[in-house]
This record gives C-alpha cells, structure tokens and sequence, in this order.
C-alpha cells in the first residue's frame, strides 16, 4: 500500500509553536484520510518538524476508494409502478441513478413503500482526493499568531510557505496553497546545503533525504542529539553537568534543523555575580545551558546549541562571539551591580519620591509609607495570636522592599525585582531576615510557585499586595472580565495562598482594615479569590465551597479546614438527610418571616410531642458539641455530629406540624427548627449542598 | 578564552585564508547601500527630525500605506533617551544608526537576499550560527505592528526582520517587510572590538590612519545623556507636548473638513507631511519625559494614546489624500 508525505515549506516558524503545530498536521490528515475510506487499517502516520517545515508521512493508504454499493431512494411505489409496468417517473429515476428500469426494486420504509436502486459508487483515486481536500485540510492549521504576506491578503498563516510537498509514493499531488504548488522538490539546510533543491523520488526516502541535506527533520532525533551532544561537551569540563532544563531542550529543538553543540566559557571573577543574575543572562536572554558542578555551583561555562555543523575555524569563530556576547551582558550587569552598591538600599527609600506608583495615588515612597503602616498593624495582630516574629525585621524589609527600583540592575533585569533588592540586602550586610523577606515578596509568582518560607517575607507580601489591591480599587481600576492590567487577580490569589498555606493567624477583614479602606468591594474581590483557591488550588466542588463561605468567608485557613471536613462527609446518607432538612427549615422560615409570623419570644414549654422535646434536646446538645469542636477546628467530628440528628430530625417532620394553627405553638416550633439551623450552620450552610 | 581567534572576514578571503581587514563603519554602510541599490532599492538620506526608530521616517510610516510598491533603504540615526548612558557603557547609545530597508511587497526569496547581504558585509555564513527567532514588533505610539524575528548571529542580535500588518491603525495591503541592521553591532562585531566607541568609523586610505567612533560620538553622547536625564525642563517638555500636539491635530482636523469639499487640487497640496513631523516630534518629546522619569505608569498609557491618535489621524488623511491624487492621475 501506497505511502504519503505531505511537507509544507515556511519561513522559520517560532519555537514555541512547532510540536502543538506538528501533531495538529497529522491528526488532520489522519481525519482526511479517514472520513475519505483511504486508510488501512494498519496504517502508521509520522509527523516531523523544523523551523522551516511541517511534514506528515502515511504509509498504508488505500491507492483507491473501494467501490461501494449505494441505496438510492426513488418516488413512491404507487407512482413508480402503475398499471403493471413501471411508470415514466420510474424511468426517470433509473435514468438518474444510472441503472437499467428492470433492475428497480420496492423497498419497504417506515413511512411506506418507494422504488429504489442498488447503484454502484466507484471508488476515486485517492491522488484525485487528496489534490482536491489538502488545501483546506492544511489552511484549516490553527495558530497562534498568523501574518498575511501575499498581495490583495488571500490567506493567513503562520509565516509564509516558501514551498510544498505532496506525494502518494512516487506521485506528485499537486495541490495549491498559498500561491505554491505541491511538487516533489523540498529543501535542505539553508547554510550546509544551500539554495540547491532537494529532490524527493518517494514518499519514503523523505527523512533519509533531507538527512543527506542536513535536515533531521524528525524533533525527536534532535532532542536525541542534544541531549547527547550536551553530556560529550560537559565531560571535557572537568567535574561538571549541565544544569537540566527541559524547557530550555525543547526550546532548542524547535530552533534547529542540524544541531550541534558548542562549549564556551566565561571570566570566573562574574562568578561573583549572583546566580540568578547570571542564569538569567544565559537562559532567558542567550537560550544557553548553564554548567554546574557536581555540587551544584554554577561553573564559568556555558553550552549554546547551533543550527549548523562547522569546522574548527567556524567553531572558534562562533565561540568567541558567543563569548564575546555573553561577557558584554555580564559586563553590563556588574556594571550595574557596582554602580548600584554605591548607593545602599537605606538611601535609595528617599529616590522613591521619583518614581511613580500610580499618578493618581503616589510615588513608590508613598506606597513604602502605606505598606509600612498596614505592616505595623498586621504584625501586632499576629503576635497577639502568639506568632513569633522579628518586628524589627519586618519593618526594615518593608521599607526598603521597593528600594530596588531605582537600582540600574532592576531596570536591565525587571524580571529580577525583589530578588536584586534581596541580594543588594544581603551584600550590605542589612541581616538575613530583612534580605530573605525583600528577596520573597513576589513569590508566589503564580498558582504553582511555592510561597515564601520565612514569617516576614509572607507578611512583606501580604501587606505589598492587600495595599496595591486596596489603593487600585480606591481609584476605580478594578478588575473586570479578561481586564485586569495591574494584575490584581494575581496579587489576590498570592493573598489567599499565603494566609492558607502560611497558616498565619489573621481574617481578610482584618487584613482589608489594617489597609485602612471601608471597600467593600476588596472584600468581595478577595472572596472571590478566595473560593476560586478553593476550587482550582484544593479541587473542591462548587456547592461545598458556596455552603462554606456562606457560612464565613472570613479566615481563609478555616474555609479550607471546613471545605475538607464537608467534602469527606458529604456522602453519607445521614449528611444528606440533614442537607435537605436545612433547606426545608430555610424554606419554612423564609416563609413564615414574609407572612408576619415573629417567633423570638416563644416558649419552648408549648412543646409536648416526643419528637418535639428530642429534636429540642438533640439541638441544644448539638449546639454546645458543634460550638466546642469548632473551637478546636474539629469539623469532621462536628459534621459527623451534625449527621447524627438525621433520624431526629426526619422524625420530627414525619409527625410535626410546624406551621399549626394556634400562633403560640407555631412560634414555638418556628423557634425550635431556627434554633437547630443555628446550631448546624456555623460551619457551613448546608442548603447550599447539592443533593443528587 | 580564546585567545587567538580567527578574523572575521568576508567570505573570500576565508576561503583563501587570506585574512582581509574587516569593515570600517562607513565601508558597512556603503556596502549595504551598495549591495540594496543593486537589488533595485531607492537609497533616500536620514530623515532630518528626531525619530526613536527608522520605522518612524516617513519613507517607511507612510510609504507601507497604501496600494503603491515601494522599495527604499536608508541610514536612520534614532534617538532613545533613555538609553543614554553618558558615553560610559560600551555597549548602549543614546543614538544608534540603523540601517532600515522597506520591501514592499516583499519578495519571495527576501531571506534568501537577506542572507546574501550578510555575505556581502563580510560574514561567511559557513563559519557562523544563524537563527531567526521569533520576535513580533509593535509599536503603541505608531498603530502599528508586524510578525517576524530577530536575526541571531553567534548568539548576537544583528537584524530586526518584521512582515509588517498593521500601520498608523491601518491594515496594510499589499504586506511590507522591513529589515533593520544595527549598524553599530554589527560593526563591532566584524571588527571584534568590545566598545562601540572603539569601532573604526574609517581608514584614510593614503596614510592608514583610523578614526574611531568615539572620536565622533562621545561627545554628544555624553552631552545628551546630560541634557536628556538632568537640564530637561520637564514643564516646557509638557508645554511643547502640548503645542505640538494641538497643531497637529488642527491640521487632521483641517484635513477632515477639507476631504468633505471634493476639491482634489486643494486635498493634494495639503500639508499631511508637516502634520506627520509635529506627530514625530510629540513622540520624541514623550520619549524625553520618559528618560526624565516623569511619565508614571499609568499617565503613559495615556500619553501613548494620544500620540497614537496622531499617528493614526495622520495615516487615515494621507491614505485618503493618496487616494484623491491617484484618481485624478488615473482620470487625467
């Protein structure tokens, strides 16, 4: 059976979109050829990549559709077959479907009996197939990002397509796309081949072809390479490896097409710059691999991956230009490093008068001062709940927190805020508490990042962002839909994660206070923020998380414990029962308030009936139970407590009354079912639970 | 390090392993010039008002609109003031030399020439390591944006290569591709020296002596660094933001009012050119304030809505003023 390549040709294609690109291809192919009967069933589909190429290769495809026999539905019997004969439409209706009048048939349908044929449907060649479905089968691609490069913009793509490929074994297909037409003619290497085209015979012979152009077009034989190519070039450094950064290999195998790989080194005096700074440069700027030794320490080395192959000459050359690169990058960040010390940290608070937080609010100075006072009452409030903490410390590594902007390292590298104002701490001596909590206070980053470890550098962070979130919202930038330019959304999950995963003492509305804004709305936000921790962070289900927060929304920690307790009980059978009670109390209440009925002075002594007197008694126990476990934070047990007034309660419903006629007595009972949804609803609102 | 490495020479004399002196400054340019001209491209001279980019030159803003081909190659010195360094930082200027190429439309084999123009400053591609890596422009102020890459060369950035899309708020169509060299990086690389200021600007070729870039551009570097960080009065740079704002807005405004009277005569002599001027100096003098640390962050967004503004106003009159002439070209 035949095999089928299809290669489309393009101007480099970013990285970053090649393997989504790549596997799309052949998925879209494997469709086409399947909705069209051209696949055996022991076909195999490979699919390549390189920068400048998508190429998908079948090999068991059908040369022909197998010729099928077909149904077709004519007029109704009664008008095909008159007086014994088959009528003039009849005849039409053979003539349509290319079969001779005596080979009609009647064929029973459920709405009655209509003449029919067996027609034959040939099988189309699947070369004529393909020509007609790839262009749509290939412009259907999504990207990213597409650009139009052709006159009168008949087509977006990726980039441009430079040329195509379409054969079924030896047979051009010749398809239009993008102004190219498929041929047989694909192309090597830009530099190690050259403009010279490069022939294709077969469909199979693609991969060794392009091999023979120093084209791998197979990303997998790449990363092979690399990663191979990078432990030779590491073992001629004596007690090294390269750092492993899968990220940084995958990136690299989207940027080549012939890759070797290159050893370089650095001065060791920019050794003394710190870590971050450096594999910043290296990995983020340059996409080199940092070398480290056995110990971890990072080595004055580096590893870059080159699209070519070069001789001795061509290596030193591209060595000493990636050196030369990367000393001047390095060279500038001593620079700045020196240049920085020579103003510390203490003196830079003043420089922030200069810098703008937000026009309509302040300098970053004036932010410092906020952060300052929010932080001198959070952390009492903390203490007071006997957190140990370095006050001193704290304030210290607020104040100077933002002292980093200003620093001529900050503006080269703005991805390292906080991290080069922690270092600049460290170097000056200011005490490992104040450089820890500066260098932390953006972590987390995001939902995966961990938060930071020390006690000052979490409230440092808490206090930064409760501050921005509140000052923001003050001036209406509040988020709204996919609007959120200041981030907010960001900086208020850190706030939940923190007081969560932090177990720090301390209620959101405690923290909104110390920021001294009555908005309400930073609460909402923070809810919000809240319950979505909870559900995307911790995986719990919608209604449980409404009953919670319903309940209190308020101390983060306590949510969490409560949703945990609630999800493992939620299940059984009793809880349940007790989930639709409360419901039916809220309903009962709901409406006995809308209709007048005023139960606050009622008497419990009206209540005679057995089942009256245990739910009043289950109650009251219950309340002083739930009311003790909570204290100790003991929700399974409490809600396990809970579920056992099922029975009760559903006997008392079974054989009570509430709403009785006599308004005494039904303010008495109205008094008993509030009084058991106060006593359960303090860990949850249950009527929130979704019963299935 | 390496101690000794191997000159960087053009690809000739590698393949003699005659090593050949590499470029001067002025010989890159002539060179490219050279080799562009050849491909058919206009050479136009610097545009003569400050602009932070060669896209900015009206040969590339307002040439990518419209219908009409195009193809131009110029030196544009571009002024970023907050890259000012006071002539102490080897690697970063205040104003560097780029030298952009407008291809419009662009041409199928444009990498192809792109390549050739390496070889033809000198850079033997058979020695070196070159990727294009996607890097996307866009530029607020201007309304305009492009899909392409930068140009990698040994791990350094070379060439900014975009397919532009998008420009002064206008789809563009046909498609222009613009590359822009940056003179000094290159320069510096073929002649391996790790200051920009110790570039060779040129030789005499009589007695060999050579000038060197700093000779020529320390000067101002530091001169401007000083002005541009420390005696800009930030009150007349708003004030001048402001004057020049409001004439250029009076003249998109003048040529509203003017499209509606039909009359082509007056439409063509129309001064959209100047307009597109006061545009570029409202640019220059925000990039000012910015150097000057007066822009917060959120004013900036702001500000670069109201120089878009500009901009956009500008290109939409020009489309339309181009419009009006070429019928009456076509009518006549």
């Amino acid at each position: 059976m035949p095999d089928f390549l299809l290669e489309i040709g393009l101007e480099e294609v970013p990285s970053r979109m090649l393997a989504a690109a790549q596997q799309e291809l052949a998925s879209r192919v494997e469709a086409l050829l399947r909705e069209h009967r051209l696949l055996e069933s022991a076909f195999q589909i490979t699919a390549f990549s390189t920068p400048r190429r998508l190429a998908v290769l079948v090999s068991g495809v059908i040369p022909r559709q197998p010729d099928i026999e077909e149904e077709m539905i004519g007029p109704s019997w009664k008008i095909a077959w008159q007086q014994e004969s088959f009528s003039p439409a009849a005849t039409a209706f053979a003539r349509k479907a290319g079969v001779p009048v005596d080979a009609l048939r009647k064929i029973a349908t459920p709405k009655g009996e209509y003449v029919g044929a067996t027609v034959l449907r040939q099988g189309e060649a699947a070369s004529a197939i393909l020509v007609t479905a790839l262009p749509a089968c290939v412009a259907g691609l999504s990207w990213p990002k597409n650009m139009y490069w052709r006159e009168g913009k008949p087509e977006r793509f990726v980039r441009p397509v430079r040329w195509l490929v379409a054969l079924l074994d030896a047979e051009i297909l010749p398809f239009h796309f993008a102004g190219q037409v498929a041929g047989k003619t694909s192309r090597g290497h830009r530099i190690l081949h050259g403009a010279a085209h490069v022939p294709l015979h077969h469909a199979s012979e693609y991969a060794g072809r392009l091999r023979e152009a120093f084209v791998l077009v197979h990303p997998d034989d790449r990363r092979h390479i690399i990663r191979k190519a990078l432990d030779r070039a590491t073992r001629l450094i004596p007690d090294a490896r390269w750092r492993e950064d899968a990220e940084l290999i995958e990136t690299v195998v989207h940027l080549t097409e012939w890759p070797t790989v290159l050893s370089g080194a650095f001065e060791s005096e920019y050794l003394a710059l710190p870590q971050e700074v450096l594999v910043t440069v290296m990995r983020d700027h340059q996409k080199y691999f940092a070398v480290e030794s056995a110990g971890g320490e990072l080595l004055p080395h580096f590893l870059t991956i080159l699209n070519t192959e070069v001789d001795d000459q061509g290596q030193a050359t591209i060595r000493h230009g990636n050196e030369r690169v990367l000393r001047s990058r390095f060279k500038d960040a001593q620079f700045f490093w020196n240049a920085d010390q020579k103003t510390p940290l203490t003196e830079r608070v003043e420089l922030l008068h200069a810098v703008t937080f937000q026009k309509e609010l302040g300098s970053y100075f004036w932010k410092t001062e906020q952060n300052l006072r929010i932080a001198e009452v959070v952390s009492k409030t903390i203490q007071s709940r006997g957190k140990i903490l370095n006050h001193a410390a704290l304030l210290q590594a607020v104040l100077l927190a933002k002292a980093d902007l200003t620093a001529e390292l900050v503006k080269e590298f703005t991805e390292l805020q906080g991290i080069v104002g922690g270092l600049y701490a460290r170097a000056q001596a200011l005490g490992e508490t104040v450089a820890a909590a500066i260098y932390a206070q953006y972590t987390p980053a995001s939902m995966e990042d961990s938060i930071p470890s020390t006690t000052e550098a979490q409230i440092l962070g808490l206090v930064d962002r409760i501050q921005t979130i509140t000052a923001m919202f003050s001036i209406g930038n509040i988020p709204s839909g996919s609007r959120d330019p200041f981030a907010l959304r960001r900086a208020g999950n850190a706030i939940i994660r923190i007081l969560a995963e932090a177990a720090l003492p301390l209620r959101l509305s405690e923290l909104i206070a110390a920021a001294g804004q009555a908005e309400t709305s930073v609460a909402g936000f923070l809810r919000e923020r809240l319950s979505f921790y909870l559900k995307e962070s911790r995986g719990y289900s919608y209604d449980v998380i409404a009953a919670v927060l319903a309940a209190d929304a308020d101390d983060v920690l306590d949510a969490c414990a409560r949703c945990e307790a609630l999800t493992r009980v939620r299940g059984s059978a009793d809880f349940m029962a007790v989930a639709a009670a409360s419901r039916r109390i809220r309903n009962i209440l709901t409406q006995a308030k809308q209709a007048g009925s005023d139960w606050s002075a009622a008497q419990n002594g009206l209540l005679a009936e057995p089942e009256e007197q245990a739910l009043l008694a289950a109650s009251e126990r219950l309340s002083e139970q739930v009311q003790a476990l909570r204290m100790r934070h003991e929700y399974t047990l409490a809600l396990e407590a809970i579920a056992s007034l099922a029975p009760t309660v559903d006997a008392f419903f079974a054989k009570v009354m509430v709403m009785a006629p006599q308004a005494d007595l039904r303010a008495a009972r109205l008094r008993l079912i509030d009084s058991v949804l106060a006593s359960i609803s303090g860990i949850a609102d249950f009527a929130e639970i979704v019963i299935a | 390090m390496s101690a000794s490495h191997p000159p960087l020479t053009s690809g000739s004399s590698a393949d003699t392993g005659q090593p050949t002196v590499p470029l001067t400054f002025q010989e890159l340019l002539f060179r490219l010039q050279t080799f562009w001209a050849s491909r058919g491209c206009i050479l136009q001279q610097p545009y003569d008002v400050e602009v932070g980019a060669g896209t900015m030159a009206p040969e590339t803003f307002l040439r990518v609109l419209g219908p009409r081909p195009y193809r131009v190659g110029y030196a544009q010195p571009s002024r970023r003031p907050a890259d000012g360094r006071y002539g102490e930082n080897p690697n970063r200027l205040f104003k560097h030399t780029q030298f952009q190429l407008i291809l419009k439309p662009p041409p199928a084999n444009i990498q192809e020439l792109y390549l050739d123009s390496l070889a033809a400053i000198g850079i033997d591609l058979r020695r070196h390591d070159l990727k294009f890596e996607e890097d996307n422009w866009e530029s607020p102020t201007l309304g305009a944006w492009g899909i392409g890459w930068q140009v990698m060369l040994d791990g350094l950035e070379i060439t900014q290569f975009t397919y532009f899309q998008q420009c002064g708020g206008i789809d563009l169509d046909p498609i222009t591709a613009e590359i822009t060299y940056g003179l000094e990086r290159i320069a510096a690389f073929l002649q391996d020296v790790d200051s920009i200021y110790d570039i060779v600007w040129m030789r005499d070729p009589m007695t060999g002596q050579e000038v060197r870039y700093g000779e020529i551009r320390l000067e101002d570097e530091l001169q401007f660094s000083v002005y541009n960080f420390e005696y800009a009065d930030v009150e007349k740079l708003w004030e001048h933001l402001r004057l020049y704002e409001a004439e250029c807005q009076a003249l998109i405004d003048g040529a509203q009012t003017l499209a509606a009277l039909d009359d082509v005569a007056q439409i063509r002599r129309y001064p959209l050119l100047s307009a597109f001027d006061l545009c570029l100096k409202c640019s220059h003098l925000f990039n000012l304030l910015d150097a000057r640390g007066a822009i917060s962050v959120t004013e900036r967004v702001g500000v670069i809505a109201r120089i878009r503004a500009l901009a956009v106003g500008v290109a939409r009159a020009y489309t339309s003023q181009q419009t009006a002439a070429q019928k009456v070209t076509a009518d006549a």
